[in-house]
């Protein structure tokens, strides 16, 4: 009686399992592509601005249109808007440099109550912290390995 | 010309929208949270430059490869690897001074708007 009980109660969840989450999964897929694909395709449109109209070339042209998207993701947190952008595009809105800006503000924000140097200045960095630890111990790897890897061959 | 911003944007879209997919593809099914992600992207974007693999991706689909997370990686290796050619100075403050003006904007506007607004997240 028992073993019945259980496969039916597996055959239920199964059953459940196939219906519920996987369209809103597919769902949530979908809006995180044509969401990251809308902001990649506005940082296209400042290098193309920044090429055409102000000349900018290499790595001045990149470091400036980071810029302007970082700017972007810092003010429209500020304003509450890329929290609402982020609860309908998930990964979407994270991985884009805008969604660096974004966890750079947003912990600043919540923690001001704390004080401006161990709340805001402090708590920017919790999630950018790990991320500027890790991006430039590894650059500092590459190029000491690039740099013997030279030097041998 | 017109044509060729068309078909370029086409492709910035797809490979953006590919990468933030994958993204969500990870939290869906691995539950890893928001600030890992940045990071594994970020590593695989270090990784990639350093193999010699993610400049084809930056060179066919532009800012649908650098304005993700892992173009900040591809930016801070391809300067550490630039830097590497000339001396072990600039091997070593190569990949910073290539990040430096992320880094930059990421904190100046990321302290200026935080002392502007005031967090929304209480009131809904």
């Amino acid at each position: 009686m028992k073993t019945s009980n259980d496969c039916l109660n597996n055959n239920y969840l199964e059953y459940v399992k196939s219906i519920s989450p996987k369209t809103k999964q597919k769902r949530s897929l979908f809006h995180a592509f044509w969401v990251g694909g809308v902001i990649c395709s506005i940082g296209q449109s400042f290098r193309y601005l920044l090429e055409y109209g102000v000349g900018l070339t290499g790595d001045e042209l990149s470091s400036y249109v980071s810029m302007i998207m970082i700017f972007l993701g810092a003010l429209l947190t500020g304003l509450g808007v890329y929290d609402r952008i982020g609860k309908y595009a998930g990964g979407g809105s994270i991985v884009p440099i805008t969604g660096f800006a974004n966890s750079v503000v947003s912990p600043a924000m919540e923690f001001k109550t704390e004080g401006y140097i161990y709340g805001t200045a402090a708590k920017m960095f919790v999630v950018a912290g790990p991320i500027i630890v890790f991006g430039i111990a590894s650059s500092v790897l590459v190029g000491l390995i690039y740099f013997i890897g030279f030097r041998i061959f | 010309m017109v044509l060729d911003i068309i078909f370029m944007y086409i492709k910035v879209f797809a490979v953006g929208g590919l990468i933030c997919a994958l993204a969500q593809l990870l939290i869906n099914y691995t539950k890893v949270t928001a600030g890992k992600i940045l990071v594994y992207f970020l590593l695989a974007g270090v990784i990639l430059r350093a193999v010699g693999l993610y400049q084809y991706l930056v060179d066919f689909a532009g800012a649908g490869a650098t304005v993700p997370i892992c173009g900040f990686g591809y930016l801070l290796a391809d300067g550490a690897i630039k830097g590497a050619k000339i001396s072990l100075f600039n091997a070593i403050v190569g990949g910073t001074s290539a990040a430096a003006m992320g880094i930059t904007a990421a904190i100046v506007f990321g302290y200026i708007f935080a002392l502007i607004f005031k967090s929304k997240s209480k009131r809904n």
